[in-house]
């Protein structure tokens, strides 16, 4: 059985198993209303064109996020600074918009840059003082957060009394009065899906994961990537800078998430909500990429996938908190971090390949966060 | 003066979870598990903690039931939580040879989430905060001290709970038993050289289960100090759990040097509710938001440039994060 066939049914199985455990939870906490709730999370995200169309907006950045933490999982980093990364992406995005007035292609590339800036800081300090890339991350998610609302509350352009005669203050301006040229275009999608929210970032992300999956399949600096990932001894004895490819790896992961909140925030849909919480956008990326296995172009599908059930966790409100939906999600990142073993008793269950067992294995792809150190 | 007493009598209160905590994932480490999960594990702790309060209540209220047991009460039953949730993570890194670090994301993504659910099940739709009742602080009143607003009795008495008696009883049977003690000696030697510890006997995935629950245990008691610090739980316990792993490391995996950073830390976090009210520091009286997002930000920023001023002195023990394989040359 091929090879890539038993990785997207082991993710089918962990998606299974973990929807089934989200219904069991439903119907331990709220018997009378767990069936009709269940099936109407299964199939909000089809219900209706509105709602497909809010799957696929909220299935854009969530691409971004999950290319951001596969693309550094390649390179045998585990990104958990995604969230910091996407709010930072968010944050040069929306002061580029509201605050200098520009366009949104401008405010796109922004959000790149400020992004991949703070996505330098753990590769950073990963390759220059051998701190952990996991801490780093998890640091400078907390102090991202709290600089982008300290400068929010004190830039008066930011908020809505500047532009709109409005008490409110705990969120950004929005968009639609404030600098309509920095909402991401419509293209006609909105007439077609009849819905608000869609715009062009779908078609986007998908570009950006065709051009990440050429960058890690077709090129040599993806290749140095991938083996440093792989084995980072061996990438150094065979004259690949491992130390530059820890930077270069976090500082694209950070361009991609930051481009991720750019897409979510110029919608003209969302305002930013200065709140204490990182938002959820950037966690999931993790869900996204593992289910894909990291693989840029599986991301898109389970990015998918993971909008989906979020839409339908929102239709279970209010005999259910949608925190359901995180259950699932946990359930489901759980049974992917042993996704070896999964698909060596599925690879035992349809035994096929008749092939030498004596011959070379083939180098592991699944080398998640880099535990190669070990000798 | 009584500033002072009061910033150290707060610092105290919060340097105690960061404390527990950072030990339970000190233990977890020296036995070569990576511990990401350490926020999750207090969440579930202090939420099964808060709701066993909650049950006690009535009893406390009615002079069935003292106070300081019910305390207690929770507070075992958020230790063994602690220990049925770290179980998880255990049986998936030492069992399954999953990676570490993924599966301690995903417990950490599942503990905030049970708990809104468990709470909205248990206190009805949309509630998801848990109040303290207000007999669990120690007062002078509970121990029959005089009232007094002197120095000692304000730093001694300002925010104190049953949690620093427990921890300091806990941080030294830690220190006996992780230097003192043949079970000590073998879990160091897990997290060193796992081979090694295997070839002269040592059962390496039971010492393993060992430095995971007790670093559950640990955590789950930890995340129901936290509860007492903040006086209250959200289904969240605002980064704690990764702060303490920042504490662990720059601790260096030390019993004692994880005190020391445990304090300041917590230095770090209560100066800034104080901040207002100190002199000497400054106040920026033209920004909006110090209190809530300034001052908090210190204490991530300090971590930062102490693991970089410390990396080099820095030394994780060397087989955490790697799954011990027997057949592995």
């Amino acid at each position: 059985m091929k090879k890539s066939i038993i990785g997207v049914l082991s993710s089918v199985i962990a998606i299974l198993i973990g929807l089934l455990l989200g219904m069991v939870v439903l119907f331990l906490v709220n018997p009378d209303q767990a069936w009709g709730c269940f099936l109407s999370m299964l199939t909000a995200g089809v219900s209706s064109s509105a709602k497909f169309a809010k799957v696929l907006y909220q299935a854009a950045p969530l691409v971004m996020t999950g290319l951001a933490i596969g693309f550094a999982f390649k390179t045998g980093l585990f990104n958990i600074g995604a969230p910091g990364q996407y709010l930072m992406g968010a944050f040069a995005a929306l002061i580029c918009a509201i605050c200098f007035q520009l366009p949104w292609p401008v405010c796109l590339i922004a959000a790149m840059l400020a992004g991949a800036f703070w996505g330098m800081f753990p590769g950073l300090f990963k390759s220059l003082f051998n701190v952990n890339e996991v801490i780093t991350s998890i640091m400078f998610n907390w102090i991202g957060l709290f600089i982008v609302n300290l400068s929010l509350m004190n830039i008066p352009k930011m908020l809505p009394p500047y532009w709109v005669n409005s008490p409110v203050k705990d969120r950004t301006a929005s968009l639609k009065y404030a600098n309509p040229d920095a909402i991401i275009p419509k293209g006609g999608l909105d007439k077609l899906f009849d819905s608000p929210y869609i715009n062009i970032s779908i078609l986007l992300a998908i570009v950006l994961a065709v051009v990440v999956y050429i960058i890690l399949n077709r090129t040599t600096f993806g290749y140095e990537l991938k083996a440093c990932g792989n084995n980072r001894e061996s990438a150094r004895y065979a004259g690949i800078n491992a130390k530059r490819n820890i930077v270069l790896s976090m500082v694209i992961a950070g361009a991609l998430a930051g481009f991720g909140g750019a897409l979510y925030y110029l919608s003209g849909e969302a305002d930013y909500n200065i709140l204490k919480v990182l938002q959820a956008n950037g966690f999931n990326g993790i869900p996204v990429a593992l289910l894909a296995n990291s693989n840029p172009i599986g991301i898109i599908f389970s990015a998918l996938f993971i909008s989906y059930i979020q839409i339908g966790g929102e239709s279970m409100q209010p005999h259910f908190a949608t925190e359901n939906i995180d259950i699932i999600i946990s359930v489901i990142i759980y049974l992917a971090a042993f996704a070896l073993l999964t698909k060596s008793i599925i690879g035992k269950f349809f035994k096929t390949d008749k092939s030498n067992v004596n011959a070379e294995p083939k180098p592991s792809t699944v080398n998640a966060t880099g535990k190669e150190e070990s000798k | 003066m009584n500033i002072l007493a009061d910033v150290l009598s707060a610092t105290i209160l919060f340097a105690v979870p960061l404390l527990l905590v950072a030990l339970g994932g000190m233990f977890s480490e020296r036995s070569g598990i990576i511990n990401l999960a350490l926020e999750g594990i207090m969440i579930v702790g202090a939420l099964l903690g808060c709701h066993v309060l909650r049950w006690l209540d009535p009893s406390v209220q009615s002079g069935a039931m003292h106070g300081q047991v019910a305390v207690l009460i929770a507070l075992a039953v958020a230790g063994v939580a602690g220990i049925l949730f770290s179980l998880l993570l255990a049986f998936s890194a030492i069992n399954l040879k999953a990676d570490q670090t993924i599966g301690g994301t995903a417990l950490n993504m599942f503990a905030p989430a049970f708990s809104i659910v468990l709470t909205w099940a248990i206190l009805g739709q949309g509630q998801t905060t848990m109040t303290l009742p207000k007999w669990v602080r120690i007062t002078q009143e509970t121990v029959g001290v005089t009232p007094n607003d002197g120095f000692f009795q304000r730093f001694i008495f300002t925010s104190l709970y049953l949690t620093t008696f427990l921890a300091i009883i806990l941080f030294a049977i830690a220190v006996v038993l992780l230097y003192k003690t043949r079970f000590g000696l073998r879990l160091r030697a897990c997290g060193e050289h796992p081979q090694a510890a295997d070839s002269v006997g040592i059962n390496v995935y039971r010492m393993r289960y060992a430095g995971v629950m007790i670093s559950g245990f640990l955590a789950g008691v930890g995340g129901m100090s936290f509860v007492f610090a903040v006086g209250g739980f959200q289904s969240d316990v605002a980064g704690y759990g990764f702060l303490a792993l920042a504490v662990m490391i720059f601790g260096n995996w030390k019993p004692w040097s994880i005190l020391g950073a445990a304090v300041f830390f917590s230095f770090f976090r209560v100066i800034g509710n104080y901040a207002a009210s100190i002199p000497f520091l400054p106040k920026f009286e033209n920004l909006q938001g110090v209190s809530t997002y300034l001052w908090p930000m210190i204490p991530y920023v300090v971590t930062m440039i102490l693991l970089v001023l410390t990396s080099k002195k820095s030394r994780a023990p060397k087989a955490e994060g790697i799954p011990y394989d027997k057949g592995q040359r």
